[in-house]
């Protein structure tokens, strides 16, 4: 079915339709992750294929306009270079193991020690945020940089420019005035709101963490603003206190890693942090992925709102 | 097991990925060639969750009920790549509205054609 979609992607010419069914797509594969025990990715998935990184790009089409025009060589070409290269690949996959084979070699390098210590050495039962967290926290650290400096890109490319009183996006939405996706949506997103805390903060034990609930936050707000403008949302969580949440995210996680350096331990070294080694861990989890979850999804909601601003592609000034 | 439901996804994925590749060759639209770049990226991300399955195995949550896990490594690694690939991709859209301003075209050949 993935596969379908993505052929319907390739053929379409609107760039809508394009975009739509990117995001049934986005959804296809978060269904596939949840079948394949990967809870934890099935959310983010669901979160930014689904929700976040379509509307990004409808926005932007509403500043390039919305057809294209047809591809560039022959069909023939492509299709020629595609079979060779597809010969190879299936070819390849010709050495690889079984699907599902408990024998495979990534099955026996560090995966049955995460899987066999993590239960004593931190304590947590979602492996998944142990690995995150705790022994790969700086892996993490780094990712979460990475997002933080995306998101000062973006404001460098299109941050700036007038703020006016009225935005374009607002006087579309209040001239179409939906007042049954209003309503809907007034009932949906407390509890959106409510279920990014959740997982937030219960990451520990069931699937969740900082990554998937920053995402989801971040999805509650932006189905807020395309409901009720940008204006209304801003006067609760206004753009310059999101650009500030977004660098403290960042500094409280690396401030984690100062403190147990400060104690004489290494950077990020959890134990630390309290006497109780599990107490430490715990701790420590907690704090980095509170950061993570500030950073996404302040990051995620600047994003909308600078292309927001930027609606119809008039606040484009440098 | 036989070779075609071992080895489906794998082709899946190759199928996945030519898909992507052949959007952000051919198009020459750069929102397209976007999207084609994120079916490549989510193409990986399936190869990777799908090389983690372990056949009869459990989300990787420790519970004294279970005791085969799928691998929770390339769970935790496409975790965060999602993310950063949305940050990237945010990237790129704000960079084709820069371009879209100053060339007013988004089409790959009009803005080459304006280079020359």
């Amino acid at each position: 079915m993935l596969i379908v979609v993505a052929c319907f992607i390739a053929r379409s010419k609107d760039l809508m339709v394009t975009v739509i069914l990117f995001s049934i797509y986005g959804l296809l594969c978060a269904s596939f992750f949840m079948l394949m025990d990967a809870v934890d990715v099935a959310f983010t998935e669901a979160a930014v294929g689904a929700g976040i990184s379509p509307l990004l790009m409808l926005i932007t089409l509403a500043s390039v306009g919305r057809f294209q025009q047809a591809g560039r060589y022959p069909v023939v070409l492509i299709g020629f270079i595609g079979a060779v290269l597809g010969g190879l690949l299936v070819w390849a996959t010709l050495g690889m193991p079984m699907f599902g084979d408990a024998l495979a070699p990534v099955h026996q390098h560090v995966a049955p020690r995460y899987i066999e210590e993590s239960g004593v050495e931190v304590g947590v039962p979602n492996i998944v945020t142990s690995v995150l967290a705790s022994y790969r926290a700086f892996d993490t650290l780094g990712e979460v940089v990475v997002i933080f400096t995306a998101g000062v890109g973006v404001l460098s490319l299109l941050g700036g420019g007038s703020y006016q009183k009225r935005f374009l996006i607002d006087r579309i939405i209040d001239r179409e005035e939906h007042k049954i996706l209003r309503v809907v949506s007034k009932i949906l997103i407390p509890p959106i709101l409510l279920f990014a805390l959740y997982v937030q903060f219960h990451g520990d034990y069931g699937p969740g963490g900082g990554f998937q609930a920053g995402v989801i936050f971040a999805a509650g707000v932006v189905l807020y603003t395309l409901f009720f403008g940008l204006k209304v949302v801003q006067q609760v969580i206004s753009e310059m206190s999101v650009r500030v949440l977004a660098a403290l995210g960042v500094l409280l996680y690396g401030c984690v890693g100062l403190v147990s350096l400060l104690k004489g331990h290494n950077y990020l070294d959890y134990y630390a942090l309290a006497a109780n080694p599990k107490t430490g861990q715990h701790l420590g989890i907690l704090v980095i992925e509170l950061g993570v979850g500030i950073t996404v999804a302040s990051v995620m909601i600047l994003f909308f709102y600078t292309f927001a601003r930027n609606f119809g592609g008039r606040g484009a000034v440098s | 097991m036989s070779l075609m439901s071992g080895l489906f996804n794998y082709w899946a994925v190759a199928a996945l990925l030519l898909i992507g590749l052949g959007i952000v060759v051919w198009q020459g639209n750069l929102i397209k060639k976007l999207v084609g770049l994120s079916i490549f990226q989510t193409a990986v991300f399936i190869f990777y969750i799908s090389v983690g399955k372990v056949a009869g195995g459990t989300a990787p949550i420790l519970d004294d009920s279970y005791s085969q896990y799928s691998n929770p490594l390339p769970h935790v690694l496409i975790l965060t790549a999602i993310v950063v690939g949305i940050a990237t991709t945010a990237l790129a859209l704000a960079l084709v509205i820069r371009i879209k301003a100053s060339y007013g075209s988004v089409e790959e050949s009009d803005i080459n054609g304006q280079d020359k």
